[in-house]
């Protein structure tokens, strides 16, 4: 049984008075034990918005979530709101893009750290300060002792970054979502934190869903990786496969869009044209096609089915880049 | 940026025509395909001519249906917001309804504001006074007077010492907000020091004290007393707005290319910031009519018994008689909570509708 | 926070001492000045060079004004024209009165404020959030002295639910300790007393919480707003807490911030209304105190004196409210 499965998960947004958006159409995936899964994508691709989805973080009205998430086998759709908050924190950790206002501002981050143990591990208060200076110390902060009295914006964004993810492993979760954890750090800062995070997903044994923009992240943590795009998985594929062999446009277009050490001297970085504004809904096609290089006809005549590849991944696609055009 | 009124930073255009970015494939842009020297940008828009004059009108369509209008300005922005918004509609409805029945109040009323009637006065006594009559629906005032016709005529001066005191205090405001604002340093200081001081005051003892140290109340002292009050919230206003986008990327925008201080001052800033002001002001309406109401009840209101005003009626006759007859104070109640209630829910849509926050 | 302290102050002297100057230029100035007030209009020109000369206003103003700031000083605010008393013994009679109906008209707001507010976020756009919006709106689109009035007319006379006005029951023996009639009871030990006074008490600090409440309402409940959309509240629901503490540590501890600023301002509202409220119930505060400066010849020492007490009282609670602040916020104590 797999850790995660998530099942032809699919979020709308409703708003009264407007067209319904689809920001997660039919997505599909699967999270083994100690297994690091990337979901990428460019911004509003959905990937957040699965997220929030299996953590059942979304706004309680306002959107519709069908299809099943199935955490070692229970259904967290189907769980009344107390038992998934009785998990949340303790079965399944998340950290959030920007560190400075995910943490409270008014509360020190001693107490910001020992109440998720207060909450799951019934320790009181004195005990959980204590094991949270160790965990703020097992994240390599220095200093834990001062930090535990500390305010958020006291601290460096680093910092910060750090005393969420104790407080996201605090319970020794079995599943990490991490939410573009690096995005709003400094470069030097972000491959610290990617070091750290890899660490302890290796040391503790727990599945990380990494979600980013970044494949550069992805390439130096992710198993296995599922490319979105306006909502769907576009390409899944193991981690070295897609680096090798993109088959997607999309995703081989985000990778010439990323400059490399082994590329030729003087070439130009390839952009992917337009954005993601100039999608057309699935219904109508591929919503890639108005972007797409290696459009045909058949591209508009409605969403092309997702399908395993003869390397064991899945592609949406009518024309995939064949191999040799992938490495230049 | 030469309009003022685009809203800066917000909604970008989505076609990525800064230098650095390849234009995008946008449908939108119809060009021709296949012209003799095209940039490698529009030989990549060709690419979508392989899919055939049909499907490419079909992509034009959907582009058109879920494009975002760019650059709509702020007003017609707003005002697009203001139209769907039912507050805002029932505040404009009451609003309109009260200007009209001020403007045409003689034609309205059945009868003269200030005659006393022998059929009225004839029932007058201290402890009893007339309620409905034939003729006279809302029945009698204290000296006789058609109680009706005094309503529909007080909308007038209402509406008059209203705006009258909105619009000094306004003017005031914005003159003494748009000095600081535009002067800085020890101006800036000195002006905003004075307005500390009246702020400080709480705004209806301000407003006592004003008229008390005249030597006669009269409608002016009423009017004035009440304008006072308002010209530090508007100065402080405006200042803040034209502070804030001093440092702002659109008059950056405008300093960069070299456009005068002053043209800066009144073209850029000065229309971005009376939005505010205007919203303010239909805000000190409501504000206005009830400290006017406020001063007639202490004593200190227009002593002239002839003129109808819902603030005096209120403050005068329907505080005194409350007892013998309390409908000379509930009809004019009525009448300033709706307009007040009118006037507040249409200011409060506006601002709604301005704050960026709520775009989309 | 020590210099905070001191500047904070500093302004507060600088505010005061203009807002003195300010109003003691103007006294002097006007037509209907305290000359006229004291001999009337008819007074011959001998009488009133007199009495101008006697009040000493034949000096240069600013010779005018350092005597009365030295007078001010040392506790002498003048002698009341109307009763001739001492107005320093005129204002303190008074005083407590107007604070006892302020304080309870703020717990009132506060009280009812916060909760409503809070409420009226979380179930935004439902059927109580919308019925909260029109009752802020009607409070603060209502003349209070009306509503005064018609509260009065109904609970006191059609109901007898509450004492139609005054302080406290006539021939109820209250000994006066601070001017609090709450609190002198209790300190007395006159409960009985102290039940009278709150009784009394309750229906004007109802009418005078109307618009603090208004407003309070509105700022909690869009700031609450605000706060639920922090990404440290979705962190805490991230952490699965409960939903108690979420509300508790999480989103009220920030939500109430701007409100305390509001607590503050409105004090201004609170001694405006006070003046509207004391004369519908007939309250032997400031507020009567300056209706009966004004309708009873003009009282120019008294008037000024609750003038610059007023925005002394406004002043020093805003600087309290700042102070707090740096207690409440932690991201304040840094500057």
């Amino acid at each position: 049984m797999s850790l995660l499965d998530v099942r032809d998960l699919s979020v709308v947004f409703q708003r009264r008075g407007e067209r319904p958006f689809t920001a997660v159409d039919q997505v599909s995936f699967t999270v083994e034990p100690g297994q690091t899964v990337g979901l990428v994508g460019e911004s509003g691709c959905g990937k957040s918005v699965t997220s929030l989805a299996v953590m059942g973080l979304l706004p309680k009205r306002g959107n519709r979530v069908t299809g099943e998430v199935l955490f070692e086998g229970t259904d967290l759709l189907k769980l009344r709101p107390d038992d998934l908050r009785d998990r949340r924190g303790r079965d399944i950790g998340m950290i959030f893009q920007d560190p400075l206002s995910s943490l409270n501002p008014v509360i020190p981050i001693g107490v910001q750290v020992a109440e998720v143990l207060e909450r799951h591990r019934g320790m009181d208060r004195r005990k959980a300060l204590r094991e949270a200076r160790e965990l703020l110390d097992a994240v390599g902060i220095p200093d834990p002792d001062r930090r535990l009295t500390e305010f958020p914006h006291q601290i460096s964004g680093g910092m910060r970054q750090r005393a969420l993810i104790a407080i996201a492993l605090a319970c020794k979760p079995r599943l990490l979502i991490a939410d573009e954890p690096t995005t709003a750090l400094d470069v030097t800062i972000q491959a610290q934190i990617l070091t750290l995070l890899k660490q302890l997903v290796d040391e503790t044994g727990t599945a990380l869903i990494m979600i980013t923009h970044d494949l550069g992240v992805v390439a130096g943590l992710c198993d296995t990786v599922n490319v979105l795009y306006g909502g769907k998985v576009v390409e899944r594929a193991a981690r070295h496969e897609l680096f090798a062999r993109p088959r997607h446009p999309y995703t081989h277009g985000l990778l010439n869009s990323v400059p490399r050490l082994d590329s030729v001297r003087g070439e130009r970085l390839h952009a992917i044209r337009g954005s993601v504004a100039d999608n057309i809904p699935w219904v109508e096609g591929c919503a890639f096609a108005p972007r797409c290089d290696n459009v045909v006809d058949a591209c508009l005549d409605g969403p092309p089915p997702l399908e395993p590849t003869a390397s064991g991944g899945d592609l949406r696609c009518n024309n995939p880049v064949s191999e040799e055009v992938a490495v230049p | 940026m030469t309009d003022p009124t685009t809203r800066p930073g917000v909604g970008k255009p989505r076609t990525g025509d800064t230098p650095t970015d390849q234009p995008a494939g946008n449908p939108t842009e119809d060009r021709p395909a296949g012209q003799a020297g095209e940039t490698p940008a529009q030989r990549r828009e060709r690419s979508l001519g392989r899919l055939g004059d049909r499907k490419r009108a079909r992509l034009d369509e959907l582009a058109r249906a879920t494009a975002d209008p760019g650059g709509v300005s702020l007003y017609r922005d707003a005002l697009r917001r203001l139209r769907r918004n039912p507050v805002a509609i029932v505040g404009a409805v009451i609003v309109g309804l009260f200007v009209l029945v001020a403007i045409f109040a003689p034609l309205i009323a059945p009868h003269d504001p200030v005659q006393r009637f022998d059929e009225l006065t004839r029932d007058l006594t201290v402890d009893s006074i007339p309620g409905a009559t034939a003729g006279h629906p809302f029945g009698s005032d204290p000296l006789g007077r058609d109680f009706l016709s005094r309503m529909i005529h007080g909308s007038r001066q209402t509406l008059f010492v209203g705006v009258l005191a909105t619009l000094i205090g306004l003017t005031l405001g914005v003159l003494l907000g748009a000095i600081a604002g535009a002067f800085g340093g020890w101006v800036d200081v000195v002006l905003m020091r004075l307005t500390d001081v009246m702020l400080a005051l709480p705004s209806l003892l301000l407003a006592i004290t004003l008229v008390a140290m005249a030597s006669r109340s009269s409608q002016w002292t009423v009017i004035f007393a009440v304008a006072i009050v308002s010209v530090p919230i508007f100065a402080r206003l405006l200042r803040g707005s034209m502070l804030a986008q001093r440092e702002s990327d659109h008059v950056l925008a405008a300093r960069a290319l070299g456009v005068k201080e002053r043209n800066i001052v009144l073209r850029h800033m000065l229309p971005n910031s009376l939005t505010a002001v205007i919203v303010q002001a239909t805000l000190t309406f409501a504000v206005a009519i009830l400290d006017a109401a406020a001063l007639s009840f202490l004593g200190l209101g227009d002593p002239d018994i002839n003129r109808a005003e819902w603030g005096l009626m209120l403050g005068v006759d329907g505080q005194r008689y409350f007892e013998v007859r309390p409908e000379l104070a509930y009809y004019p109640a009525l009448a300033i909570i709706v307009v007040a209630l009118g006037f507040t829910l249409l200011g409060e849509a506006m601002r709604e509708a301005i704050d960026p926050k709520n775009r989309r | 926070m020590l210099r905070v302290i001191v500047r904070r102050l500093l302004q507060l002297v600088v505010t005061l001492i203009a807002l003195s100057a300010l109003i003691f230029v103007w006294l002097r100035n006007l037509p209907g000045g305290p000359v006229e007030a004291l001999l009337g209009e008819r007074a011959t020109p001998e009488r009133r060079a007199l009495l101008i000369k006697a009040l000493g206003y034949d000096q240069p103003i600013l010779v005018q004004y350092g005597k009365f700031m030295q007078r001010v000083l040392t506790g002498d605010l003048g002698n009341s024209i109307r009763t001739g008393d001492p107005v320093t013994d005129v204002i303190a009679r008074a005083f407590p009165a107007t604070i006892e109906l302020a304080i309870a008209a703020m717990i009132i707001a506060v009280g009812l404020g916060v909760p409503l507010g809070y409420l009226a976020a979380r179930y935004r756009g439902r059927l109580l959030d919308n019925l909260t919006i029109a009752g802020t709106l009607l409070g603060i689109s209502i003349p209070i002295f009306f509503l005064g009035y018609l509260l009065k007319d109904v609970l006191t006379q059609d109901i007898h639910w509450f004492p139609p006005s005054g302080r406290i029951s006539t021939g109820m023996d209250n000994t006066s300790v601070t001017g609090f009639y709450v609190l002198d009871g209790l300190l007395t030990r006159e409960f009985d007393a102290s039940a009278d006074a709150l009784w009394h008490l309750i229906l004007p600090a109802v009418t005078l919480a109307t618009i603090p409440l208004a407003v309070i309402v509105r700022i909690t409940r869009a700031s609450v707003l605000d706060v639920l959309n922090e990404d440290y509240v979705r962190t805490a629901e991230a952490k699965g807490l409960r939903h108690r503490t979420i509300r508790g540590r999480h989103i009220l501890r920030n939500a109430l911030l701007p409100v305390v600023t509001t607590i503050g301002l409105q004090t201004g509202a609170l001694l405006s209304g006070a003046v509207l409220t004391e004369k519908v119930y007939n309250w032997g505060g400031l507020g009567t105190l300056i209706t009966d400066s004004i309708s009873g010849g003009r009282d120019y020492p008294v008037l000024q004196a609750i003038i610059l007490l007023a925005a002394l009282v406004f002043v020093l609670v805003n600087l309290l409210v700042d102070l707090s602040y740096a207690f409440i916020d932690p991201r304040v104590r840094v500057r």
